[in-house]
């Protein structure tokens, strides 16, 4: 049986406390993962300082090359897992079993996270701004323009609460290592897999076993890495960006709430943009924050509901092997039921109206998983509770809203695709500060241009600017 | 081989006839008129038999409905109080309590009792004899820090104790002020190393597996440690005191077994209702196991089955504990307690049948906040 322990700066250290993974439709022993107990994690962060000094006898140059090399290594190589060897095939296997993700999905993510691993050097000119990152390395340099410039790493390592349920989300901590920061990271109960592979890439690769520790485990472990690191960042529901809202250490990603909104010189022709609804809708089973829940328009709204419903509603729970398979399991007994609730209570306002419902059942169960099937709901107005909802499978409300209050109705929008030509509302977009990635134009929700800073710039997060005054001689000699 | 099992079939059987004849006697303490409670005298009227003559063994329990813990909540709290005890000067102590009603139970000598025989399991080397003791734990309406007062005591020392507010602590978890708790717990913390530092030659203290972490890793950051600074005996207990957190503890914060570090812990199991249950030695070759065993005849632990509280579980199988105290100050036949663990087999230390890895009933496991202190 695969068994796979905790790491602590390297090392591996077998719990007495494991906790199995199984097959979630079949129930067949994927593996044993250790788990960690908080304090243990406590105790390892007085040397956390030790991480970054590792990777400091490397240039930041030096672990570019080295991410570039983890990057193929992470996608095509047989690499140590605990006490047996995985390989990409293997990480699929294991990583759908768990997760109940389709393995097509799984290998998509392979691919994303090893595209960002592979132009990592790219990817950090642009959130740096173009700085040479030795002034990061050294805390200080001269830019280019010969002005002295501080950048102060706030923290020694990058601490990070993995969820289960999507594994896109490991691309916004891969930039850390080759900042010369460690990582700890405490992996989702169902999804050790990603945070692994990468690890034993890196460390294939030449990247300091020493920077990085892994830590499964229950929820003391997720406190005591936020506790532990002086930043950090965590993934989790709405409660939990509410509980860390005030903490400046700690970045929080929880749901995104994403939406396409039509603007009235366009929404005339929304037959155009099907496809770009349907796409940021149902990719990768409608379980990212950047897959829309919402779609906005001022008319049209009943004709749009109907033509998604029609293209996501027959869409059936397939096996995770198969090649067509669209929906992930929700593997945790009685999540899909009592969600399947919620929108139904949310279903009996009137005014609110499931496009869906003469697809079928939306809930399928299965005897140790379910799936819900696309969901699409017409609001009638912006004030229906659903119209402000975000779910764990394909589910869009379309909202009829008028342009004028679309701003202050939407709420809270992660990734927001504006669907118009209109100069003066494209304005108005570009200064709503409750749109975190503005999309200008028929660009999908989930498309995300890597070079462009995600829910914040992770530089901005992890080092300050400050002053630092010195002589020339002392910045021309760095 | 023979003959150690046959010794340890005897103490089995020794144990459970003294078992048996005591269960009669505290039925007939508790169901008779002159010396009963009156919570248990109202019972017996809607009772369909009667204790005092049905009541022959410690099966015979199984004739009582199950104990309801709501029973114990609210007043009078008189009613719990046995009548031959009225005139005796009377402590209530309660559990729970963060919202509504907390549960309540009177004790008069229970508590010096329940720790004086704890006393005889302490080894000596370890808690010397006259020794200076710190609490760290709860007090207020708790049982624990005058139990721990009195061990201290009975056992020649004199204890300095801090106080630990466990119904403030489960408030700030659930408001989520993860900063408010930190800083509630380093200023426990720093009380403790207060007195620890402050000349006391305090060698034995009790503390919550939270807070022993927390203290550990508090000296470790001021240079120094439990065993520097004369520490030799702990004794803790809570149902986060799991195999792992054992071995984390004696082979990280203590700096490895008795023999080196110096410093013996001893985990517990106990509440309020049952008193204390001791721990078989935990060692590294049983993987840190830790089994509990109760302080028979005066309380029993038993564990049953999840969808029969009537039947006990094989030996090694999980199931749920169910408590039953038999003492003349409290008569709870059968409580099932929020926890659930493995049925462990008795041995000649305690001749009767324990429970180990102990962890919050599965099924109530999410609305329980645990290790809070």
């Amino acid at each position: 049986m695969l068994h796979i322990p905790v790491i602590r700066w390297g090392k591996p250290y077998e719990s007495l406390e494991t906790q199995p993974l199984h097959h979630f439709l079949t129930g067949e022993p994927i593996a044993v993962v250790s788990q960690a107990n908080g304090g243990l994690v406590s105790r390892d962060m007085r040397s956390a300082w030790q991480a970054r000094a590792r990777l400091r006898e490397f240039n930041c140059g030096e672990l570019l090359e080295k991410v570039a090399v983890a990057a193929h290594l992470y996608e095509n190589g047989d690499l140590p897992l605990g006490n047996e060897r995985q390989s990409a095939d293997d990480f699929v296997f294991q990583q759908s079993a768990t997760t109940g993700l389709p393995q097509h999905m799984c290998r998509a993510n392979i691919a994303k996270n090893a595209f960002v691993l592979r132009n990592m050097r790219e990817i950090l000119d642009a959130l740096t701004r173009g700085l040479d990152l030795d002034i990061f390395s050294n805390g200080f340099g001269m830019e280019s323009r010969g002005v002295v410039v501080s950048y102060q790493a706030q923290s020694p390592v990058l601490g990070a609460v993995l969820p289960s349920n999507s594994p896109g989300v490991h691309t916004l901590w891969l930039p850390v290592i080759p900042l010369q920061l460690g990582l700890v990271l405490k992996p989702g109960s169902a999804e050790p897999w990603t945070a692994y592979r990468i690890y034993a890439a890196f460390v294939e690769a030449g990247i300091p076993a020493e920077a990085v520790c892994l830590y499964p485990g229950g929820h003391d472990v997720g406190s005591a890495v936020l506790n532990g690191c002086r930043r950090s960042m965590i993934f989790g529901s709405q409660q939990t960006v509410e509980q860390y809202a005030s903490n400046r250490g700690v970045q929080v990603h929880g749901p995104g709430f994403s939406k396409i909104l039509i603007g009235d010189d366009c929404v005339d022709r929304w037959e155009e943009y099907l496809d770009l609804m349907v796409e940021s809708v149902f990719i990768n089973g409608g379980r990212s924050c950047i897959n829309a829940s919402g779609i906005w328009a001022s008319r049209h709204t009943e004709q749009i509901a109907t033509a998604i419903a029609e293209r996501l509603g027959p869409i059936e729970a397939l096996p995770p092997d198969h090649p067509e398979a669209g929906l992930a399991a929700f593997t945790i007994p009685g999540t899909a039921p009592a969600i399947k609730q919620m929108i139904d209570n949310d279903l009996k306002e009137t005014g609110v109206t499931d496009l869906t419902a003469k697809f079928g059942n939306r809930l399928v169960e299965h005897s140790r998983c379910a799936f819900l099937r696309p969901m699409v709901v017409h609001c009638d107005s912006p004030d229906h509770a659903i119209a402000q909802k975000e779910f764990m499978f394909p589910f869009v409300s379309v909202v009829k809203c008028p342009q004028a209050q679309m701003i202050n109705k939407i709420g809270p929008t992660l990734v927001g695709t504006a669907l118009t030509d209109d100069a003066d509302w494209i304005s108005q977009l570009g200064d709503a500060t409750n749109i975190d990635r503005l999309n200008v134009g028929p660009i999908p929700t989930n498309r995300l241009n890597w070079l462009q800073p995600h829910e914040g710039n992770l530089i901005d997060f992890l080092f300050r600017s400050r002053a630092y005054q010195t002589t020339r001689q002392l910045v021309a000699a760095k | 081989m023979s003959t150690t099992t046959s010794l340890l079939e005897q103490k089995v059987a020794a144990a459970k006839t003294q078992l048996d004849q005591h269960t009669v006697e505290i039925v007939q303490w508790h169901f008779d008129e002159r010396t009963g409670a009156p919570f248990w005298l109202e019972k017996k009227r809607e009772l369909d038999f009667d204790p005092l003559t049905d009541i022959r063994c410690f099966a015979d329990l199984k004739k009582f409905p199950s104990f309801e813990d709501e029973w114990l909540r609210g007043g009078p709290v008189e009613r719990w109080r046995p009548r031959a005890y009225a005139d005796r000067p009377t402590y209530v102590f309660e559990t729970g309590g963060t919202t509504g009603i907390p549960k309540s139970r009177v004790v008069i000598d229970d508590f010096r009792i329940d720790y004086e025989l704890f006393s005889e399991t302490l080894p000596d080397q370890y808690f010397p004899r006259n020794a200076n003791w710190l609490m760290l734990g709860p007090s207020g309406p708790r049982r624990l820090r005058l139990a721990v007062e009195h061990l201290c005591q009975f056992r020649g020392g004199i204890c300095f104790c801090i106080d630990l507010d466990p119904r403030w602590v489960i408030k700030l978890i659930k408001k989520g002020w993860m900063e408010h708790l930190e800083a509630y717990k380093k200023h426990c913390i720093d009380q403790a190393i207060t007195i620890l530092t402050a000349g006391h030659d305090i060698k034995c203290m009790f503390a919550t597996p939270k807070l022993i972490e927390a203290l550990c890793l508090e000296l470790e950051e001021r240079g120094t440690s439990l065993s520097q600074l004369g520490v030799t005996g702990i004794f803790s207990g809570g149902t986060e005191f799991t195999p792992q957190w054992t071995r984390y503890c004696i082979e990280e914060l203590f700096g490895g077994p008795s023999e080196v570090s110096g410093i013996y812990m001893t985990p517990t199991y106990g509440n309020t209702l049952m008193g204390l249950a001791c721990s078989k030695p935990v060692t590294a070759a049983d993987k840190y196991k830790i089994s509990y065993y109760a302080p028979q005849p005066r309380a029993v632990v038993e564990v049953v089955r999840f969808d029969d509280s009537q039947t006990l579980v094989e030996y090694g199988e999980t199931g749920r504990v169910r408590l039953t105290t038999l003492t003349k100050e409290f008569f709870v036949p059968g409580f099932l307690e929020r926890d659930e663990g493995e049925r462990e087999l008795p041995f000649e230390t305690y001749p009767w049948d324990g429970v180990s890895g102990v962890r919050p009933f599965h099924e109530l496991a999410s609305s329980t906040t645990v290790g809070v202190y």
